[in-house]
């Protein structure tokens, strides 16, 4: 874990808000106020499972920054979960206690535009909601486009309408509704900003969309929590530490370390932020960068990565750890 | 803390000096005897009791003084202070922090009684009273940065962070080592930095916004600055260049020890929680060359500090007209004998 | 020249033209026109109707004239106008009925280049969303730090000041916000010490 700090939090209220969906809401142990943060914002939270396995995957903070006396995340069982959000739905219940981070910041508003057009698809929801909070407060103009897949996976639709009125649009895929994405773009005064949350594949449609509209991409934001690239299993060898550590197929460098009870600087998780970036000191086959941070040359040049998404096609890689 | 705050000048009659306490608590930035650009950034986290690091915040006997002088910077020059219109969920942040700082580490100064947003804050040393609704500026006299800004020694800048980037978005500037926060709002870290020489070279800066960009709330951290200045004055900025540049041809053999000062920025960067902002403060620390030299380690350093600074240094710091008196008067007290590590007095 | 060791000195990456904008408002002066030729021959002719071409002309007497060469491109729109305030007041007037999809281009002399991007900024249009191009003359204008006046059509190192008269050093330390260079006192230690001026920004 990075120099952000841990704090442990207890599960005070558990809600199935949609098929597949829960909310859960909780509390600092000590019954202290939690901080308050910017809309958009994430907190890490590191689940363990009896058998030691551990999972530390990120999910929005979904109530108004204002209230800071307990944080909301939802989460989404994935189809093709590597187990945290199993674990979330299955063992996490009112009285659990978790390790959570303070928020992070990765998907902020900005704060210069005239106006604000939030898409979310399915899950992606869960930003926006802290980000409407400021929005709101602020007076600022925004609209929403909410893409579900229908009704009893579309979570918070009623709640949202309810609060912010006709902000609100939804789609339903079972309904035959399509986003009118296109025509949406054509229609913005400039210096409209446009945010995307959601699965990859509706995150590329809306970037290449505002693209092909004219957006330039300072307009365009958007945030993905995806897990990191699956690959071949590999030997990870720490030379200051002088162990040697198994990367699974399914696991990040990162993820390995952490299971063996090793702490390294990280913070996104998802290869962006630039906080895990790691020496290689020697390697048997070619690097896998997956990430969004070092540059062309950097990554050709062998000697970085970041443990946090990257991986090696060759059995070993020894790093400065 | 035994503060008794001093009534003094930081121009016309400059009659501000330092107590021994003063001195011996100053915040000499040199740990070895040369001088280089360093992303010398620490977690800013308590430091050793009645230093300048103990508290987030510091408050020394110059206060009443120095807030004195800012008041009149200010009449003078309503542009020392700045918001740009996105920047008030910062502004908020910001008095905040201070507020909460100023109270902890200073409960026989300030005092901050909060009931939900209704906010009651009371400063005895400069005798200011207001009650107030946290996050409704209509209920404050003047924005939220420069309430408590006119409250706090030091200058404070904040930072929008969009892009990649931290924009210098608003400030409150008036004891400023010669530049414009006019001229300077609006910019990015790399471009108001520009005018830095060497420093772009060897990607201090670079580095130092990527560490910047993943500041955390809670994590704060501080790095020292320095430059020289000739006569205590604080308000050194480039407006009134014109006015107070010519101290620097002042300066005598005799004169030396009371008109050379070093000055010493104490800057703080925490990020904050609702604007995502980072606020950076620019504290700054003035010490009279005769007062430095009571303390021998900093007497002997200083000289072989200024003789080790390259060319572009000397002249980006403005040391230029009076370097080599002031090396000469400081050559008394360097007898070449070796000084021990750090910054502290022996 | 326009390359400087300082960061802060803007860098104009050159006129390239976006294919997928819906619209775009191009602003040039004589010189800043070839370069707008030069990216119009580097674009098809659908890019040419969906532009506007606003010229300003002060250097000329005959500031009727419109560039055959723009004329020739068939652009949907191209006006000439006698001053850069009057350029200037077109855009911010354009901009304030523009939809997202446009593309707003500058070309010619930094202050020209300069008081488009601040008009863009205006209305949320974030800087580095203009396409700019350097072209002509290297004179700048320049702010004075002590009094806040602007003085135009520098080309002089150093320059009086048009408000205060104090002789500035100009610096290549530069404001988007003014769209200008910062202007110091330059004989603020010995009052008088005052170098030679030099023509540097012709």
């Amino acid at each position: 874990m990075t120099s952000s700090s841990t704090r442990r939090v207890r599960v005070v209220e558990v809600e199935p808000v949609a098929d597949r969906i829960k909310r859960f809401r909780f509390v600092d142990v000590s019954g202290e106020k939690l901080p308050t943060f910017s809309g958009g914002s994430h907190v890490v939270v590191t689940m363990r499972a009896p058998d030691g396995h551990l999972w530390r995957n990120p999910y929005s903070l979904m109530g108004s920054p204002a209230d800071a006396s307990s944080y909301q995340i939802s989460v989404c069982r994935a189809d093709d979960s590597r187990g945290g959000s199993d674990y979330m739905h299955d063992n996490v219940r009112v009285g659990s206690e978790l390790d959570v981070t303070n928020p992070i910041n990765l998907f902020s508003i900005a704060r210069k535009a005239r106006k604000h057009l939030l898409i979310a698809g399915g899950i992606g929801i869960t930003p926006f909601m802290s980000m409407m909070h400021e929005l709101a407060a602020a007076n600022a103009n925004f609209e929403l486009h909410y893409k579900v897949r229908s009704q009893t996976r579309g979570a918070f639709c009623n709640d949202l309408v309810r609060q912010y009125g006709s902000r609100v649009h939804t789609y339903r895929s079972d309904a035959g509704h399509a986003l009118p994405l296109g025509t949406l773009l054509r229609d913005q005064p400039v210096g409209t900003h446009l945010y995307v949350c959601g699965p990859q594949a509706m995150i590329d449609w809306a970037l290449e969309s505002g693209r092909a509209a004219g957006w330039p991409h300072e307009n365009l934001h958007s945030e993905h929590f995806s897990a990191p690239r699956p690959g071949s299993p590999f030997t990870v060898k720490l030379a200051r530490s002088e162990c040697e550590i198994q990367v699974g197929p399914q696991q990040s460098i990162l993820e390995a370390l952490e299971q063996n009870g090793i702490d390294p600087p990280s913070l996104c998780r998802g290869g962006a932020c630039g906080q895990c970036e790691t020496r290689v000191l020697a390697r048997t086959g070619a690097l896998q960068h997956n990430d969004h941070y070092l540059t062309e040359e950097e990554k050709l040049g062998g000697e970085k990565i970041m443990i946090c998404v990257s991986r090696t096609a060759g059995n070993c890689l020894t790093l400065d750890l | 803390m035994n503060l008794v705050f001093k009534n003094e000048t930081f121009r016309d009659d400059f009659t501000f000096s330092n107590s021994p306490a003063a001195i011996r608590r100053f915040p000499f930035p040199f740990h070895e005897d040369k001088y280089m650009y360093s992303v010398n950034i620490e977690p800013h986290v308590p430091g050793p009791k009645g230093s300048p690091f103990e508290f987030p915040i510091d408050i020394d006997e110059h206060y009443v003084s120095e807030m004195a002088d800012r008041a009149k910077v200010l009449e003078q020059d309503p542009k020392r202070c700045q918001a740009l219109p996105h920047m008030m969920t910062a502004q908020w942040d910001m008095l905040e922090l201070l507020m909460t700082s100023m109270a902890a580490s200073y409960p026989e100064h300030f005092t901050l009684n909060r009931d939900g947003d209704r906010w009651h804050w009371i400063n005895r040393p400069l005798k200011i009273e207001q009650k107030f609704v946290f996050g409704d500026a209509s209920t404050l006299p003047v924005g939220p940065m420069e309430f408590i800004g006119r409250q706090c020694q030091g200058d404070f800048s904040l930072q929008d962070q969009r892009d990649n980037q931290l924009w210098m978005d608003a400030g409150i500037i008036t004891t400023q080592a010669d530049w414009s926060l006019d001229f300077d709002v609006g910019m990015n870290f790399t471009e108001w930095h520009g005018p830095v020489p060497l420093a772009h070279q060897a990607r201090v800066f670079e580095r130092a916004l990527k560490f910047l960009l993943n500041l955390q709330n809670g994590h704060p951290v501080r790095r020292l600055n320095w430059t020289m200045t000739i006569n205590p004055r604080l308000d050194t900025s480039p407006e009134n260049f014109h006015k107070w540049g010519s101290d620097r041809m002042t300066v005598t053999p005799e004169n030396v020890g009371d008109k050379v000062h070093l000055r010493v920025e104490l800057q703080g960067l925490w990020r904050l929680p609702r604007s995502n902002a980072v606020l950076f403060s620019i504290r700054c620390y003035l010490i009279k060359l005769r007062e430095l030299v009571t303390v021998p380690k900093w007497g002997r350093r200083l000289p072989r500090v200024l003789q080790s600074l390259p060319p572009e240094l000397i002249d980006y710091k403005g040391i230029t007209r009076y370097r080599d008196t002031t090396l000469e008067w400081l050559s008394k007290y360097d007898d070449g004998a070796p000084t021990s590590p750090g910054t502290l007095p022996d | 020249m326009l390359v400087s060791d300082i960061k802060s000195r803007p860098i104009y990456p050159g006129l390239e033209p976006d294919l997928y904008a819906l619209s775009n408002l191009i602003v040039c002066d004589r010189a800043g026109a070839e370069a707008v030729s030069d990216m119009m021959r580097r674009a098809d002719a659908r890019f040419a109707e969906r532009s506007a071409i606003l010229i300003c002309a002060e250097d000329f007497d005959q500031w009727k004239a419109i560039d055959e060469a723009i004329q020739g491109f068939k652009p949907a729109v191209a006006t000439t106008f006698p001053s850069l305030n009057d350029t200037i007041l077109e855009l911010d007037a354009l901009l304030g009925g523009a939809k997202m999809g446009v593309c707003v281009y500058a070309a010619g002399s930094e202050p020209l280049i300069g008081s488009v991007v601040q008009t863009a900024m205006r209305h949320h249009i974030d800087h580095r969303s203009v396409r700019t191009e350097h072209r002509g003359s290297l004179k700048r204008r320049v702010q004075c730090v002590h009094c806040k006046a602007l003085t135009e059509n520098v080309t002089t190192n150093p320059v009086k000041c048009s408000g205060c008269g104090l002789m500035l050093l100009v610096r290549d330390h530069y404001s988007r916000r003014f769209a200008a260079f910062q202007g110091v006192c330059i004989d603020a230690e010995v009052p008088g010490e005052i170098p030679e001026q030099k023509a540097e920004f012709l």
